[in-house]
């Protein structure tokens, strides 16, 4: 754990020397920024297939605007295919469910005072997976009609009201007065997970063999099969939440006194939890419905971030969302080369560094959470 | 004969509750309660442990509902929005927990509402408060490994960077809600806190707090409410106020006054026959 370490005794002589992290966290964000171009262009280039990506890639504005499928001049159509058909999607769909988790993390944290909060962990994924499913197995007969309105949209619709009905139903069970019980909060986590897991599996008797592999591919989170279409239903509701969440720093900021003393200094709290809530939901809700349940970013990216650059939101939160994007990319060009040509889900190895990574703040945490 | 008589014309400089009933829950804390404070003027509610005050004070600031009528510069608070309220008044509350690990300065910067400030004179107005509440380059130091009364400090750091002149630009006068301001503190930064707040009142400010210690309330307080389960007991002027069989009655328990020194400051001690 040096690695952590090291970066939070840099943090604290920083904060020794006068207070003000605010220079430290804009250069960390310039950093980030360009350590995520890096993270793309490489996710680009290695695979089965190295690609030239700094060639390929000038191209790809001008096809789009020329509306034109076909490779261009001096581009191989194997290379030109691989990038644009496959792996450009990908990588676009993993920065945004990377950048929409760490940012739904970072809000359900500020927004329940509580560093563990995620919504993979309290259920909030497993809802928004209920949500996702029951249009993946009943999409062609029940809720044909629906499928038929909302076309790509259906399923990372159901996917945000199911992870909202379980987030509104964590923070009436897991808040009293304001104060949220970090114990209550998990164990409602638990059981609320343990509920929709069950309903998703009652689906499993309803759905057919591919279906079955779709459900299957849920559970443990993947960026396989990723593609434009995915990138499409995705990308506004994920959008809309990252422009949007900026404008919650303050209100999240002054929510860290507690409901009672951010009121004071003029927030406006119960439509900062309305607005946080919605966000936290819609984000994870469309990441679950194009990816499945890849945990864990949500909690080690704004608790590594707190350590360097401090809890400010105005800075926690983008930076949240470009670190979320850098680490979910590197996960899946790991995922889909370390055992070439087969492939890992992503979501095994976000679990295995991010588990150990959640005990170890559950343990310095311990006296603090009462738990 | 006339029992319609007027109302007093409210006054943009003061604080006016009248026949204020508080509830939480089912059970009613506080009970028809009326006082008022001026502007520049210090009023201390004090009272046993469980007789209202803290209820009172949070339906003040507008944290809890209430029935009755509590105006400041005549506007019901109960209608007034969370934004226009933090122009008017800082709360400085019991206690402070937080949840993240900010520093001094971020907390105190917190109270730093007014978002036409600059950055440099954001800084400056940190600064400035820290060193008002005695706690002068403290702005790196991690606010969750202070003591219990260095973080009263910062918190009442924070409160004043929120409410920083006494009287505002158009000329009315800001206020200041303190609960049990000085109970974790020593008896230095007790002086330096009251007499902060008095300060703060003398400028022009009205300050209104819950207090635990007598004498210092009989040192600093102009007026003084008196409650006792939920009622008002009394509330009048400081030495009106301080007469033992009042505070005996509202403490249940005997206390004497005698005055200490040439400034003549009551100071309360338990009566003869506790003595022995």
């Amino acid at each position: 754990m040096t690695g952590i370490v090291l970066p939070e005794r840099a943090a604290r002589r920083f904060a020794s020397s006068g207070g003000n992290r605010e220079p430290l966290a804009r250069a960390a964000l310039v950093l980030l920024a360009v350590v995520a171009v890096l993270t793309m262009l490489v996710s680009l280039a290695i695979g089965p297939i190295a690609i030239p990506v700094l060639d390929i890639l000038p191209h790809v504005p001008g096809r789009v605007l020329a509306a034109s499928a076909g490779a261009p001049e001096g581009v191989s159509v194997r290379d030109w295919i691989v990038v644009t058909e496959i792996r450009l999607p990908r990588v676009v769909l993993g920065a945004l469910v990377g950048a929409a988790l760490a940012v739904a993390g970072a809000v359900m944290q500020g927004l329940f005072r509580n560093p563990l909060a995620d919504p993979g962990i309290v259920g909030v994924s497993a809802g928004a997976g209920l949500g996702a499913a029951l249009f993946i197995v009943l999409g062609n007969t029940a809720l044909a009609p629906v499928m038929a309105v909302l076309g790509i949209y259906a399923v990372p619709l159901a996917a945000f009201i199911g992870g909202l009905i379980t987030t509104l139903l964590l923070y009436r069970i897991g808040t009293r007065g304001g104060i949220t019980s970090v114990a209550t909060l998990l164990l409602a986590g638990i059981a609320l997970g343990a509920l929709t897991g069950a309903l998703t599996g009652l689906l499993v008797y309803a759905a057919d063999d591919q279906q079955l592999r779709d459900l299957q591919f849920w559970g443990l989170g993947s960026l396989a099969g990723s593609n434009w279409e995915k990138v499409a239903s995705a990308a506004p509701i994920i959008g809309v939440m990252l422009v949007s969440v900026p404008f919650l720093a303050r209100g999240l900021n002054g929510l860290t006194l507690g409901e009672a003393a951010a009121a004071h200094i003029g927030i406006r709290v119960q439509r900062l939890k309305n607005i946080s809530i919605l966000l936290v939901a819609a984000a994870t809700g469309a990441s679950v419905a194009v990816s499945g349940g890849i945990g864990f970013v949500g909690i080690v990216v704004p608790h590594l971030l707190r350590l360097t650059i401090g809890p400010d939101h105005k800075y926690l939160l983008p930076a949240s969302a470009l670190l979320g994007a850098i680490l979910l990319i590197a996960a899946d060009t790991l995922a889909r080369t370390i055992v070439a040509p087969a492939e890992l889900p992503i979501g095994i190895i976000t679990a295995f560094a991010g588990a150990p990574f959640f005990l170890w703040i559950l343990l310095r945490k311990r006296g603090l959470t009462g738990l | 004969m006339n029992q319609f008589k007027l109302a007093e014309e409210p006054s943009s400089s003061e604080l006016r509750v009248e026949r204020a009933c508080i509830s939480i829950g089912r059970v009613q804390i506080v009970q028809d309660v009326s006082f008022n404070a001026q502007a520049g003027e210090f009023v201390a509610i004090i009272g046993p442990s469980g007789s209202g005050k803290t209820t009172l004070l949070k339906a003040m600031t507008g944290e809890l509902a209430y029935s009755g009528s509590i105006r400041l510069a005549g506007m019901e608070t109960g209608k007034l929005s969370a934004e226009y309220m933090a122009q008017m008044r800082g709360v400085l509350p019991q206690a402070s927990q937080i949840s993240f690990p900010l520093n001094v300065a971020e907390v105190v910067g917190l109270g730093v509402i007014d978002r036409r400030q600059g950055r440099d004179a954001r800084a400056r107005r940190i600064k400035d408060a820290l060193a008002k509440v005695g706690l002068h380059g403290f702005e790196g130091r991690g606010y969750q490994e202070l003591s219990g009364g260095e973080q009263q400090r910062v918190q009442l750091a924070r409160v004043l960077c929120q409410v920083w002149e006494p009287v505002a630009d158009d000329g009315s006068p800001r206020w200041l809600f303190l609960d049990e301001p000085v109970s974790s503190l020593d008896i230095k930064h007790q002086y330096q806190i009251m007499q902060l707040a008095s300060g703060y009142a003398a400028a022009g400010g009205g300050v209104v707090a819950v207090m635990h210690d007598l004498n210092l309330t009989a040192t600093f307080a102009d007026r003084i409410l008196v409650m006792k389960a939920g009622k008002r007991l009394s509330f009048g002027r400081r030495d009106d106020v301080m007469q033992a069989d009042l505070l005996s009655d509202a403490y249940d328990f005997p206390l004497a006054l005698t005055r200490f020194g040439q400034s003549g400051v009551p100071l309360v001690v338990p009566g003869a026959d506790t003595a022995g």
